[in-house]
């Protein structure tokens, strides 16, 4: 074989014939008619693997062949192991893999290749293992199980890697079988091919994956050992990590195998160097001490001449830059280096961690090389760009001029929606964060919307103008460009416009005889939604609006924001009913619901659980307001304010199962506890539950309603109501259910006329702080928190003592207040050192109150257990006994 | 296709051999991410669009796609591309990018191009099999993987005897049948 043949040899015909392919112009057809030359009784080997390989060329190009056509060329493709050509039997091997035969079918090889399975050509038993066991079904398995298992320990590395790999593959139909053959495999991670010991090791860890011991002690040895080929060592570097990852950290705070990590740093294979390196930037709480070797093998990769390299190595340092920014800043120098790089991808890569690494100094130079990349690169890559830039500019808020002029430039050139929505909110983000940004941001995104083909962003803009433009120095600076999209736009862009008009004309009075007159134009508008909002726009602002309207009232009317749930709207409209009462949007309750605690906790083992019997508790507020409203006792009690989720007083699968709804009052509790018996022998009549108020003294009985029959599994209510001061009082209530049983005959249903006094203890049940506390959330809390202003806050720091983590405090603390966490704030990612958690509800009295919490980890730099955690509350609502009152809230709890 | 778990070992997705219009030469799907061949031509196209222009014929070049990593060398009129998840490790994808190409300079002996490949094609179909199964890699050594596919084709291994006389003839005639089409 001459592997120098030189190569312009054929250069010159081969222009000649254009596009010559020795495969032009075959059809599926009539290579199916070829094939029949496989049932020749004089077999032509060569012949008959050309055949094959066209065949082959017809299905890589995606030509299907028919179950019948398979079928065929499979039986035909079968009789070709008469022949001993060797070219022929590999090209047979791939066909039938390609076929991927029925598992009747699969009975017609399976001799022929259980033979070559046990030939003393190396190449067949390799092959033929490879091809059975993509073929076969368990039952088979079982049969040729002896020969994988010899060929496991085969002294030919392909027969042992063939059979090691099948190994992989049959774990995960048939993990049983292969289990057992552990010994062998453990024999074969001894085995001094390379590639052998890859793939024992490979299967090996996986049938061992859930015996975290067995991997532990495989890692030690292991690494102790010799590990001859890049892969296995790559292999080893990833379980060592994953047994890391799951024995923490030891008394001492060294890290077990870390030196281990941190040798193969210096392993000769790039391939394990790198694999090390991102193992060690990935450990868990990783110390800059520990990262330091592994950044600085990145760092050489950065100036490598291996474009994969770099790559590798400037993924690796981004993520690195998103939990250590300080640990990467040493690269900087050979990251901007690569902002030229041919490859966009590293480009992109590098940009993005030196704006996450920069400092407020290298800003501008930072933005003067971006601007001459981003011209060149995919939308996808500018979006992650824009993200980047935000981050940056809201934490050098000083550098936003230079930022926003950035964004400004970027948003008036060619990009997809994706891309321009990312500058837009970038822009918003940093306007409302940066007050000194604001007046050139509402300037930029006005001069993209008098040219912008998104109707979306228009109508964001312009809603976004609305309530920032009025409070600007100049606002009438704006109008121009508000009305221009009047004129110029599409409905859905002019209807918003309008309503943008109307908050300025609400605002500032100095504008607003011009701007009346440019909503009048609107009344000619040819759509309807248009016109409407001129109209109602123009009768409530305009001069001849109706008296008695206050301004404030005006304003709260443009600007008002829909702070009730559109469900519960929904849900609310569809029960009203045509009154001569009109519909109150009062009532529609504010709370945020969330399933129906009722419905989850019914017993799964009765269909008709708690909540699916007919007479259940009605699960929903409203639903809840109208059962107590049917009552007259409580009719009088005013207003609900809040109805708890069911408390459960009993234990699960008891006699008796009894769980309680707190219903909060202005003035008054009342307790609906929701029963249900259990004992299909007993009928229970004139059923209450005695409450003592010895430990909750500031409530007093005034009335109480039994259920006068409890019948077998059909849930019914008792009421008991309290009297209370106005506002937030707790207290504690021992409970006593007290009723008369009655023998009932299951034959025939009917129980007897004598009953027995019983009593039935359960659980003690609380009324605390956060029962007074309407979980209702907020769209955007930072606007919300400003306009409440400082008046009536109030800020103290606490100990939380030693917690399990920073997100179990966190909750802790949700669940103490009851509030409604904002902004996905009650996620707290891991391995936050700080987390601020933001929280809305509004108290008892219908005083709306805000929370800003930040959480910090106090000491040394433990990583892993329990740790000592801190929080300043900072409370802000409409009243300062409020605000206190929170404070006190969580003082007690 | 076999589905294990992917995080502790090393795994390929796709192998795929192109010419310079986009258009396969020969092509391996491990994964069953593109469970259709529609699925599997967008991909095809996705990747060579946005790879075509780029200069990958020295050093081999890296791309994303969505959640996955393409290495990829270009060599004459032939586009080499291996495709692995985002998470895994870049240079065990660019050492069997590596190992294959190299496979196939030694089993076309230099004459890497679309024409030669193809007329090779069930050379370069059996080097596709030695270097990953199912996924798994098989073997990345060039000259173990071109030793394994070319010890068994026509010109050097299979041993005379086994040829009959008819055979022989055969292959001489297509020997110089070939040489003729030259």
């Amino acid at each position: 074989m001459a592997m120098s043949q030189p190569i312009g040899k054929k250069d010159d015909d081969r222009d000649d014939e254009g596009e010559y392919s020795p495969f032009l112009g075959i059809e599926k057809g009539a290579v199916l008619q070829e094939a029949r030359v496989f049932n020749d009784s004089q077999l032509d080997p060569r012949r008959c693997s050309q055949v094959i390989t066209k065949l082959l060329y017809l299905l890589n190009q995606g030509e299907t062949l028919t179950k019948a056509e398979a079928t065929g060329v499979f039986f035909s493709v079968t009789k070709l192991f008469q022949s001993k050509d060797l070219v022929l039997r590999r090209m047979v091997y791939l066909i039938i893999k390609e076929l991927s035969p029925s598992s009747d079918e699969v009975i017609i090889v399976t001799s022929s290749l259980m033979k070559d399975m046990n030939s003393k050509t190396d190449m067949y038993r390799a092959n033929a293992i490879r091809v059975l066991s993509r073929i076969i079904d368990g039952t088979l398995l079982t049969q040729i199980e002896r020969y994988l298992k010899q060929a496991i320990v085969d002294k030919n590395p392909v027969v042992a890697s063939a059979a090691l790999v099948s190994g992989i593959h049959l774990l995960q139909t048939n993990p049983e079988i292969v289990k057992r053959w552990s010994n062998e495999v453990q024999e074969a991670v001894q085995s001094r091919a390379a590639l052998v010991q890859f793939h024992a090791l490979a299967l090996l860890h996986q049938i061992r994956q859930n015996d975290r011991l067995a991997v532990s002690k495989l890692v030690t040895s292991l690494t102790r050992g010799t590990v001859r080929s890049p892969l296995a060592q790559c292999l080893l570097i990833r379980y060592t990590s994953q047994v890391i990852r799951e024995s923490g950290i030891t008394q001492t705070g060294d890290r077990p195998f870390y030196d281990y990590l941190e040798g193969c740093l210096r392993h000769k294979a790039e391939m394990v160097i790198f694999e090390a390196a991102r193992a060690i930037t990935e450990l868990n709480g990783v110390s800059n001490r520990e990262l330091t070797p592994a950044i600085t093998v990145l760092q050489l990769f950065l100036s490598s001449s291996k474009p994969v390299l770099r790559f590798a190595a400037v993924r690796t340092l981004n993520k690195v830059a998103m939990t250590h920014p300080m640990a990467v800043t040493n690269c900087n120098i050979d990251m901007e280096s690569l902002i030229s790089d041919q490859n966009r991808s590293i480009a992109t890569l590098a940009i993005t961690t030196l704006l996450k690494t920069g400092n407020e100094s290298s800003v501008d130079r930072l933005m003067k090389q971006i601007t001459n990349f981003m011209s060149d690169i995919a939308d996808e890559f500018k979006i992650v760009v824009v993200e980047a830039i935000r981050s940056l500019c809201l934490k050098f808020p000083l550098k936003y001029r230079a930022l926003m002029n950035f964004l400004s430039n970027i948003l008036r050139e060619e990009g997809g929606f994706d891309y321009k929505k990312a500058i837009v909110d970038s822009i918003v983000i940093l306007i409302r964060d940066i007050p000194d940004a604001k007046e050139s941001g509402l300037f930029h995104l006005c001069e993209f919307i008098e040219d912008c083909e998104f109707t979306y962003l228009s109508t964001q803009i312009l809603h976004f103008l609305g309530n920032e433009g009025p409070k600007t120095s100049d606002p009438s600076k704006y109008i121009r460009y508000i009305n221009n999209r009047v004129i110029l736009e599409n409905a859905t862009v002019r209807a918003c416009a309008v309503s943008t008009l109307a908050k300025f004309c609400a605002t500032v009075d100095s504008l607003k005889p011009r701007i009346l007159i440019l909503l009048r134009r609107c009344l000619y508008d040819n759509d309807d939604e248009v016109r409407d909002r001129a109209t109602l726009y123009l009768s409530i602002l305009g001069d001849d609006a109706s008296v008695g309207e206050t301004d404030e009232s005006k304003k709260e009317f443009v600007f008002g924001s829909l702070d009730i749930p559109l469900v519960n709207l929904e849900s609310s409209l569809k029960n009203y009913e045509p009154t001569e009462e009109p519909f109150n949007i009062d009532f529609v309750p504010k709370e945020v619901k969330s399933q129906s605690l009722a419905e989850k906790k019914a017993p799964g083992k009765k269909a008709t659980g708690l909540g699916a019997s007919h007479n259940g508790p009605p699960s929903t507020v409203d639903a809840y307001e109208k059962l107590l409203s049917s009552i007259p006792e409580f009719s009088h009690f005013g207003k609900l304010f809040k109805s708890s989720a069911p408390v459960e007083l009993t234990e699960a699968e008891t006699e008796y199962s009894v769980n309680v709804v707190k219903h909060i009052f202005d003035g008054h509790v009342v307790f609906q506890f929701n029963c249900t018996n259990t004992i299909p022998e007993q009928l229970l009549e004139n059923v209450t539950v005695i409450m003592d108020a010895s430990e909750a003294e500031d409530f007093s009985e005034v009335s109480l309603k039994p259920l006068a029959s409890l019948p077998y599994d059909s849930p019914g209510q008792t009421f008991v109501a309290f009297e209370k001061p106005e506002g937030v009082v707790v207290g504690k209530f021992a409970n006593t259910l007290r009723f008369i049983v009655k023998e009932v005959d299951p034959s025939t249903g009917e129980a007897e006329d004598d009953g027995v006094e019983d009593e039935y203890q359960l659980e003690d049940l609380e009324v605390d702080s956060a029962d007074f506390m309407l979980k209702v959330g907020v769209s955007n809390f930072r606007n919300a928190w400003e306009s409440m202003g400082e008046d009536c806050e109030k800020v103290d720091e606490y100990g939380l003592g030693v917690r399990e983590s920073l997100a179990e405090a966190v909750n802790a603390v949700i669940n103490i207040l009851g509030m409604q966490p904002c902004e996905g704030t009650e996620v707290v990612p891991s391995n936050s050192r700080s987390h601020t958690c933001l929280l809305s509800g509004v108290f008892v009295g219908n005083v709306r109150v805000l929370v800003r919490l930040s959480f910090g980890i106090e000491g040394g730099a433990k990583q892993e257990g329990p740790k000592q955690i801190a929080m300043k509350l900072a409370v802000r609502s409409e009243d300062q006994a409020v605000s206190e009152a929170i404070h006190e809230m969580v003082a007690s709890g | 296709m076999a589905n294990f778990s992917r995080e502790s070992c090393p795994s390929i997705k796709n192998i795929l051999l192109l010419d310079s219009e986009g258009n396969r030469v020969a092509v391996k799907y491990y994964s069953d991410e593109w469970p259709t061949q529609s699925a599997r031509l967008g991909f095809e196209k996705s990747v060579f669009t946005k790879t075509h222009k780029t200069n990958a014929r020295s050093e081999a070049e890296i791309a994303m796609f969505e959640n996955n990593i393409v290495v990829y060398k270009f060599f004459q009129d032939l586009h080499f591309f291996v495709t692995g998840g985002d998470d895994e490790n870049e240079l065990i994808l660019a050492t069997v990018l590596q190992g294959f190409f190299d496979a196939v300079t030694l089993i076309l002996r230099s004459n890497v191009d679309k024409r030669e490949a193809l007329e090779n094609l069930d050379l370069i179909l059996l080097c596709l099999d030695e270097i990953v199964d199912g996924g798994i890699i098989l073997e990345t050594d060039a000259s173990v993987i071109a030793g394994k596919v070319e010890s068994h084709s026509v010109d050097s291994s299979a041993p005379l005897s086994e040829q009959t006389i008819s055979q022989a003839l055969a292959t001489a005639r297509e020997h110089f049948t070939r040489s003729l089409l030259k």
